[in-house]
């Protein structure tokens, strides 16, 4: 077999995504590529709570319909999904608590005669498994003693016990190659911040945005960074704006409901020209909508968001790679141009769990014009762009203003000042097209010859990169969205005479892009219940059209 | 911005005739011609401005300056004030801007101690969109958006301040200037965050001198760190109803302040980020 899929349900509060997260490292630690999807409703107790993790010997980026093995704390998991288990699939479960065919191990009885508590029941669990699957006890248990937080020696002892009671079923090979970082799409993202230099990140907690803010909160002192969580997302965008102001390089954080109030700080960044990096972790609205649930509906917003017209980057990144890459980029686009840069993602990318590569995206040095004095925080330049000053700056004033303002930063309502200013953010926005429209922010990927063409964007690409792998179509995928890289996107579209567009929306957002620039998809295939697509879902629906 | 060029700015000042918000810039202005004599640099100085007639001081002041938006000067001075600490943050903001929109922003500042001053032009009503009732404006208030009178009673800010956790509450007038400079100075020494609302007469909308100058007198401020002294001092005049209005400094005390000024390490950031990555494997 080359590849495992294994399914993990319990109740929330069950520790379910943790153990998820360890059975994940696990295979990491065998060299294997990993993917966790979670799987959660809104509420803290209690419900329903699963994962998929999936091992395969190539990179992969969503998960499968089917699983090879189940792993049930509660009957519920048995009841939910045992259509899901592959021919020759196992069950495995806590016999106390669930009937069923399968693999039953008594865990309530291990964990009370060896003193333990219920939740060390996970860990049990990871136990058999592996066990099942043939890994040598060693191996699992180097892994645990490495991740598991609290009461080591209590875990293993039960881990093992567990253990003894299973007989191997498989014998899967661990996979040449070095064990990759195992983490969430939210810190991918959070770690390409920090390669980008960012000095702090302002946010207020909102799913499924919250995992940058954790992350970067418990990395705060060891990387020098502020994290800090404020009473808003208004008062987010504003302290993270007098961090640009002093010259320190800012990030924000939220989802679509959070970034409604951040909307007029967002123009003031336009107007006043301060840098600012702002993520927006997509999830199924209007309003609060499902809160732990997936989408892309919200693009249009994103693109259009703040009163006025001033200059913006918009990014969507579908794997760790990219997400490293694009934050850091965002740090430095914002920086150089002075403009808010948008990491646009969603809660499958942002809450899913991928292994990716440990080689840090290579930061490039920005040239900028020094300042001239006496200081004009707006003087003109032929990009657009006007040199920064940082207070306290002994001799100068330096001066940022939300009103109309001259080269100075004091307020006017001269129609030739206005026309002047409104004429230095539009030739800014042009450097900045010029800028993004490199081959590189486009993806292409299945047979690059194919008339048929498939477009889609940010997490989606992951299961329909798989699920054309025995069609003949050709992915056109693109990493930035705003400004549109419009030449190079053209350039990968050549040839392509049939247009499917994939998105997670109702009413298509990049379709309202793609048809600003004349391109018009033949087919949409559209999905807006809140759940990502596996590949086999997406295979057959793309199979319809091709 | 040279020490010997004035600190007022050359633009056009657009304020009416007889407006509050000249004596404020000229309470301000000499409170930092006398830091600078006392050698702290001009350029330390950052003010920060909402929207409204009292906003315009930022285009007024050869100084450091963030024109900000309607009730949002806290968040952006307290940005300012994290990401360097060294700066003398101060907010100009009106009681419309601060008190309505703003309001969240300054609970909250007060909660955490920000090492930041408040200086509040109470005019109580919208000058600069002609004359509507603001937080501040005494009930029955008769308005464009209210022409029948408010019937809401004002907030007592000063109350709310002492609830909201505030280490110096202080209320000026701005015709009692040599008093102001005062207040104004000891709030800007004060290490956390420093409120002064001051009363400020819009000649064009609202002009209470006649009621202030009957009212207004300086209260004793010898007992400044007791709590329930400065309750009571808030407590004698409701913004509403005609009777003595105290002014001075009302409370001030020295709790643990925000942010706190850590010594910079010098961190390898790629480093720290391999080392943190390897922790994930
Ligand atoms: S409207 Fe009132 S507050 Fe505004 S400038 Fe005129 S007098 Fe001053």
């Amino acid at each position: 077999m080359n590849e495992y899929s294994i399914l993990i349900g319990g109740k929330a509060g069950d520790g379910i995504s943790q153990a998820g997260q360890i059975i994940g490292s696990i295979f990491s630690s065998l060299g294997y590529h990993v993917y966790q999807y979670v799987d959660y409703p809104s509420l803290i107790r209690g419900g329903h709570n699963f994962c998929i993790i999936r091992a395969a010997k190539e990179p992969i980026f969503t998960h499968r319909t089917k699983v090879n093995a189940i792993i049930a704390f509660d009957q519920q998991t048995v009841d939910t999904h045992l259509d899901k288990l592959a021919n020759h699939g196992i069950i495995l479960f806590d016999k106390d608590k669930v009937k069923t065919e399968g693999v039953g191990i008594s865990i309530t009885q291990i964990i009370n005669e060896l003193q333990g508590i219920p939740i060390m029941g996970n860990t049990a669990m990871i136990a058999v498994l592996f066990r099942y699957l043939g890994v040598p006890w060693e191996h699992v248990e180097s892994v645990l003693s490495r991740k598991i937080p609290k009461k080591i020696e209590k875990n293993l002892q039960i881990a093992q016990a567990a253990w003894k009671t299973v007989t191997p079923g498989l014998n899967i090979s661990p996979i040449s190659g070095e064990t990759k970082p195992f983490l969430s799409g939210n810190e991918w993202i959070a770690i390409g911040l920090l390669a980008g230099g960012i000095d702090a990140y302002i946010a207020y907690p909102m799913t499924p945005s919250s995992g940058v803010l954790h992350f970067l909160a418990s990395v705060a002192e060891e990387t020098g960074i502020t994290v800090y969580h404020p009473e808003s997302e208004i008062a987010v965008i504003l302290m993270a704006l007098g961090f640009s102001y002093t010259g320190k390089k800012s990030a924000v954080g939220t989802s679509g409901g959070g970034f409604c109030l951040m909307t007029e700080g967002l123009s003031l960044a336009g107007q006043a020209e301060l840098p600012i990096v702002i993520i927006v972790s997509q999830r199924t609205g209007p309003s609060t909508g499902l809160p732990t649930y997936t989408a892309q509906s919200d693009l249009m917003f994103i693109r259009h968001a703040g009163q006025g017209e001033f200059p913006r980057w918009i990014a969507a990144p579908a794997n760790p790679d990219e997400a490293l890459r694009l934050g850091a980029e965002a740090v430095q686009i914002s920086s150089q141009f002075q403009i808010p840069a948008f990491i646009l993602t969603d809660k499958t990318f942002s809450e899913g769990i991928y292994t990716g590569s440990s080689s840090l995206p290579r930061t490039e040095p920005t040239t900028k014009p020094g300042p001239t004095f006496p200081y004009n925080r707006y003087a003109d330049h032929p990009d657009g762009i006007s040199p920064v000053l940082s207070p306290p700056y002994p001799g100068e004033s330096i001066k940022v203003n939300s009103y109309t303002h001259d080269v100075r930063g004091i307020t006017t309502e001269d129609p030739q000042v206005t026309r002047f200013m409104v004429e230095k953010r539009k030739r800014k926005q042009q450097v900045l097209c010029e800028y993004v429209d490199r081959p590189e922010n486009i993806f292409i990927d299945g047979d690059k010859n194919a008339t048929t063409g498939i477009i889609c964007w940010g997490s989606v690409r992951g299961p329909v990169t798989e699920a054309i792998q025995t069609m003949s179509v050709r992915i056109i995928s693109p990493l930035i969205l705003e400004p549109f890289p419009k030449k190079s996107f053209l350039k990968a579209m050549e040839g392509v005479e049939k247009i499917i567009l994939i998105e997670e929306s109702a009413m298509g957002q990049l379709d309202k892009i793609l048809r600003e620039h004349g391109i018009v998809p033949d087919q949409q295939i559209l999905r807006y219940d809140g759940r990502p697509s596996a590949v086999e879902e997406l295979e057959e629906q793309i199979r319809r059209y091709v | 911005m040279n020490p010997n060029e004035s600190l007022v700015a050359d633009t056009k000042n657009t304020w009416c005739p007889g407006c509050g918000n000249f004596a404020i810039q000229h309470a301000v202005k000499f409170v930092i011609e006398e830091f600078e004599k006392e050698g702290v640099p001009r350029e330390n100085f950052v003010f920060v401005t909402g929207i409204g007639c009292h906003a315009k001081i930022a285009d007024y002041f050869n100084l450091n300056s963030f024109y900000s938006l309607h009730g949002r000067t806290i968040p952006v001075a307290s940005g300012i004030k994290m990401a360097n600490p060294d700066l003398k943050v101060i907010c100009f903001a009106g009681d419309g801007d601060l008190y309505a929109e703003g309001l969240e922003h300054l609970i909250h500042a007060a909660k955490r101690n920000i090492d930041i001053t408040v200086i509040c032009h109470n005019n109580r009503v919208y000058g600069l969109t002609t004359g509507q009732y603001t937080p501040t404006s005494p009930y029955g208030y008769r308005g464009k958006s209210t022409p029948g009178g408010i019937h809401e009673y004002p907030l007592n800010i000063i109350e709310m301040l002492l609830g909201s956790g505030a280490t110096f509450v202080a209320r000026g007038y701005s015709r009692k200037i040599p008093l102001l400079k005062r207040i104004i100075r000891e709030a800007i020494l004060h290490p956390g965050f420093a409120h002064i609302d001051v009363l400020q007469i819009c000649a064009s909308f609202f002009n209470m001198t006649p009621q202030y100058d009957e009212f207004v007198y300086e209260t004793s401020e010898a007992n400044v760190s007791q709590f329930d002294v400065a309750c009571r001092t808030g407590q004698q005049w409701n913004y509403s109803d005609p009777g003595p209005i105290p002014l001075g400094i009302f409370y001030k005390t020295i709790k643990p302040s925000f942010p706190e000024n850590k010594e910079k390490k010098v961190i390898n950031r790629e480093e720290i980020i391999r080392t943190i990555l390897s922790r994930y494997s």
